[in-house]
């Protein structure tokens, strides 16, 4: 076992047992926050997968911002005291059975595959971030999915807004 | 070295999960906690295959970011439209709000 | 202008005025009898005309005024109708003119015109009289007038139509046609008080009784038309070839000749219409009519068209017979007819008590006579009798109505409720109403058939001659008797009525009618006197005085009857009956007193007396033989049998089975099986559908989720198995 291999176990054993925890816990911020925890992790799997950039992103968006907003909106919403409590409804049974069932038959098509078992290629010593930017940004490569993806997030800005204000 | 098998299998069963907090948890804040986790696994498998695949081609970042923009901008109006409905009804059970009901 | 308009013409007036008091003038007494008499009066100028026409005209006979109209098609040709006058015409259409309006000038009278309404008169009752107060407090009553005074106008004139439209036809439908049209005045004339019960069933059975002649009459016209394909008079009589045809021909029946079967079928009509042996009852229950109508009908006009038919279908009864041959088997058999009622009618005659059944019994006795002469050939001597009869039989009737009226009045004046036409209530009126004394004397004198002065004599006495010189002893004998009954049941009448004293109150304060009623009585006693010269044997005279009558009726015929020649025995015979008769009926009823029994009834043994004064007991025994079954058929086996039970049973049978269907329809196949199963059943497990498949729908997303999972996890599953299997 390398060194690598060792960090990626410990960092996704953390991230399931982060994601269990989150959807399993009876406290609302609790959830939330092992919700953090869990990203942190893919934010070091990021950088494990030599994509530093997207594991800062990953840290100043996911968890700075939407990790946040669902803190705000546990408290805003936390008027009954229903952050407490068993958290898990009726259909838990066929909800993990269906979960079982999704990964295991991933996993059984993955391992059709033939590529499953590959291994990384070395990476050339090139600057991601200015290639990631150069795709980002020219219109030969993902110019028009960025611009829609700003549009989508303006978009999505007003009508969050409109849905929730307050008109009183 | 990592085979991509294990990064296919880590965001296989976060996924799982993901998806099994979705279909059981009550509260509605709860769900879309558990679609972050489900658009995470789905970002593991965009980056890990970008680096095993075409690490050359940015197009998996890209599409990575993409993700990202799109999973902010869902959990925004997600959570807006939550707060309202709890605004309206007083409540976030997602099981109380059943009025598209027969 | 033409004579054969004139012809055409003469029925019209009479049916013009039924048209009229019906539809307009019904209200208005005086405006209807005027209506009505003015067209009496019509007809009779028109028929005077053509008469005096007729007579002047030589040979006429073979020379007739005739004339006719296409009327409805028949294959190739047109029925065709018109009038004929012959010389047979002529002589009916005299004395029909002159009784018919003789007559309905006495109906004014005769219905009270210009007498108060009566105190409690209906319509449908005979007047009954009303009370008059005069200024001194003194009341006293008073004949009132007819209630349906119009209506009875109107009648008399649609029945003067028919009998003119029968006179005038020159073809046996529209005679026919006559025939019905009066046969249904009668009905209507008989039943003219409806409100009487008596009054409705003479008039029923008087219709009914004619109406079994009518048919066969029928019968007998159309087996003509087939024979011959027309039913015209000189079309058939006046061809010879037609008449040998007819009378060699055999028919299918009772092997006689086809002439014969056809005149006997027609002779039927006559017995219904005459009033012969055995369709008689009806005549004297008739006389429920106001005495008018028996005049007129049952004496002058309608009776009288029963032997006119026979006149007129004389060569088919007579087809292959010539005088001096033994009778054929159709005249044997009207000969035998007529003989018997002659004496039959006499011998009933004589029982009776009321004044107007005597004068029906006689005039069915008096027809006999002209059928019998008919029967044995005397054309001429039945035509006779059948025009001076006319004459003295009406002036008898209106007589009586006279007598009747007179005897009211005395009853309605002392408050004697004793019935008015009964002849033992009467006596002595000869002082109290001289007119109809002297007229109805006249009359009776002439069917007596008293010597040389009255008409009755002539014609009668040519019957008997013609009898005796053919040697038809047993009619001779039979006739002879009856005249002597005749007689006898006459001078009966006359001494009861009028002679002796008064046997009651009322005929002691009778009174003579009014001018309207006496003044026709004296113009027909004129006739029933000198009529009878007109037709007086040229034997008897040795030529001096001509027989107008026998030259100009016996034209009617192709072959001119013979004259006889004149034989003293017979007529001798015939006085001294006839004295005979009036002698002995004078003699047994001039001293009868009030209360007194008939002398006849005390002379005779009570079973002949008894028979004689039920008639035989026809009424009797048609009743038990022919009108019981036919009432237990139509109210028993049709009503009761056929239609209640049968017909209604099935009727009620099919719907209370129809019932039954539809209620076990309804229980057992449509409340459980299609309500319940299929209805109420479908209705259910639609509903248990949607309470189970609601579930699938609780608007949880979550659950949609689950549930769309499942789904997919399923179909992956199975196209894993099929893709990698």
């Amino acid at each position: 076992m390398s060194f690598v291999q060792i960090v990626f176990l410990v960092t996704a054993l953390s991230i399931l047992i982060a994601a269990v925890r989150m959807v399993t816990t009876g406290s609302m911020v609790h959830a939330a926050l092992w919700l953090v925890a869990t990203l942190f992790g893919v934010a070091v799997l990021f950088v494990l997968l030599e994509a530093p950039f997207l594991a800062v992103v990953q840290v100043v968006i996911y968890i700075g911002a939407i990790a946040i907003m669902f803190i705000f909106a546990v408290m805003l919403t936390r008027r009954e005291m229903l952050d407490k409590g068993p958290q898990l409804n009726t259909k838990k049974g066929i909800a993990a059975a269906l979960g079982a069932v999704t990964f295991v038959g991933l996993a059984l098509m993955l391992t059709t595959w033939e590529g499953f078992d590959s291994y990384a290629r070395p990476m050339a010593n090139v600057d991601t971030v200015a290639r990631l930017g150069d795709a980002l940004l020219s219109p030969d490569a993902y110019l028009l999915p960025f611009e829609v993806a700003s549009v989508l997030l303006l978009a999505a800005l007003v009508g969050s807004v409109y849905v929730s204000i307050n008109k009183k | 070295m990592i085979p991509l098998s294990w990064y296919l299998l880590l965001s296989a069963a976060l996924f799982s999960v993901g998806l099994f907090g979705v279909m059981a948890r009550k509260n509605a804040v709860a769900i879309l906690l558990g679609v972050e986790l489900m658009l995470n696994a789905v970002n593991i498998n965009l980056v890990a295959f970008w680096r095993y695949g075409t690490p050359l081609n940015l197009g998996g970042q890209v599409f990575a970011i993409i993700v990202f923009a799109v999973a902010a901008a869902e959990v925004a109006v997600g959570l807006g439209l939550v707060i309202s409905v709890y605004r309206r009804r007083g409540t976030v059970i997602a099981d109380d709000i059943d009025l598209m009901k027969w | 202008m033409q004579t054969t308009t004139i012809i055409w013409l003469i029925p019209l007036p009479p049916l013009l005025a039924f048209a009229l008091i019906v539809l307009l003038t019904n209200r208005r007494k005086a405006l209807s009898h005027s209506i009505a008499i003015g067209a009496a009066l019509l007809s009779f100028i028109g028929s005077m005309v053509v008469i005096f026409r007729a007579i002047g005209l030589p040979n006429f006979g073979e020379k007739v005024f005739e004339s006719s109209i296409n009327w409805f098609p028949t294959g190739n040709t047109y029925f065709q109708i018109g009038v004929l006058v012959d010389p047979l015409t002529a002589v009916t259409l005299f004395f029909v003119g002159w009784t018919v309006l003789m007559i309905f000038i006495y109906s004014v009278g005769y219905h009270n015109f210009g007498q108060p309404r009566g105190d409690h008169d209906q319509k449908g009752l005979a007047p009954h009289g009303a009370t008059l107060t005069d200024e001194h407090g003194h009341s006293h009553r008073v004949p009132s007038i007819e209630p349906m005074y119009a209506r009875f106008f109107a009648f008399i004139g649609l029945f003067a139509f028919g009998m003119y439209t029968l006179v005038v036809s020159d073809n046996l439908l529209t005679l026919f046609v006559g025939w019905e049209i009066m046969g249904l005045c009668s009905y209507l004339l008989i039943g003219f008080w409806y409100a009487k019960p008596s009054a409705r069933d003479a008039a029923i059975k008087a219709f009914m009784t004619t109406r079994v002649g009518d048919v066969i009459m029928l019968l007998g016209i159309a087996y003509l038309y087939w024979f011959t394909g027309t039913l015209n008079f000189r079309d058939i009589f006046n061809n010879p070839q037609l008449m040998h045809q007819l009378a060699t021909t055999t028919a299918p029946i009772l092997g006689l000749s086809v002439a014969g079967l056809i005149g006997l079928l027609l002779f039927i009509g006559t017995v219904g219409k005459s009033a012969q042996w055995p369709l008689h009852v009806w005549l004297p229950d008739a006389m429920e009519g106001p005495t008018p109508v028996s005049a007129m009908i049952h004496a002058a006009t309608m009776v009288s068209a029963g032997v006119y038919l026979v006149l007129r279908v004389y060569p088919l009864i007579t087809a292959g017979w010539e005088p001096g041959m033994p009778l054929n088997p159709t005249m044997t058999l009207i000969a035998f007819i007529g003989t018997f009622t002659a004496i039959f009618a006499a011998t009933i005659a004589v029982t009776q008590n009321d004044i107007k059944r005597v004068l029906a019994y006689s005039t069915i006795s008096q027809l006999g006579y002209m059928i019998a002469a008919l029967g044995m050939g005397a054309y001429v001597a039945a035509a006779f009798h059948l025009v001076t009869h006319a004459f003295f039989k009406a002036l008898l009737f209106l007589g009586s109505g006279s007598v009747i009226h007179g005897v009211e009045h005395g009853a309605l004046h002392t408050g004697d409720h004793a019935d008015p036409q009964d002849m033992f209530n009467m006596g002595g009126l000869r002082k109290k109403m001289p007119i109809t004394f002297w007229t109805f004397l006249i009359g009776g004198l002439a069917l007596s058939g008293f010597p040389l002065v009255t008409a009755g004599f002539w014609s009668k006495d040519e019957i008997l001659a013609h009898a005796f010189d053919n040697t038809h002893w047993a009619i001779f004998v039979t006739l002879a008797l009856g005249a002597l009954l005749t007689a006898f049941y006459t001078m009966r009448q006359i001494t009861l009525t009028f002679l002796g004293e008064p046997r009651t109150e009322a005929a002691g304060h009778a009174h003579e009618p009014s001018r309207t009623m006496t003044w026709p009585l004296i113009i027909l006693a004129v006739f029933a006197i000198g009529i009878g010269w007109l037709g007086i044997p040229e034997g008897l005279t040795g030529g001096a005085i001509p027989n107008w009558f026998h030259e100009f009726v016996g034209g009617t015929l192709l072959e001119h009857p013979e004259t006889l020649p004149f034989n003293p025995v017979p007529m001798l015979i015939s006085i001294v009956v006839a004295l005979t008769g009036l002698f002995l009926g004078w003699m047994v009823y001039r001293n009868v007193k009030a209360g007194q029994k008939d002398p006849l009834q005390v002379a005779l043994p009570a079973f002949i007396y008894n028979t004689l004064k039920n008639k035989y007991y026809f009424d009797v025994l048609y009743t038990f033989f022919l009108l019981r079954p036919v009432w237990w058929l139509s109210e028993t086996f049709s009503y009761l049998i056929v239609d209640k039970w049968a017909i209604d049973g099935t009727l009620h049978s099919v719907g209370f089975v129809a019932q039954w269907i539809g209620r076990s329809i309804r229980e057992y196949f449509d409340a459980p099986f299609i309500n319940g199963f299929i209805g109420d059943g479908s209705a259910a497990v639609t509903q248990w559908f949607g309470q189970k498949l609601k579930l699938s729908q609780p608007g949880r997303v979550q659950s949609y989720l689950v549930g769309s999972l499942a789904f997919i996890v399923v179909l992956a599953g199975i196209f894993a198995y099929f893709l990698l299997a």
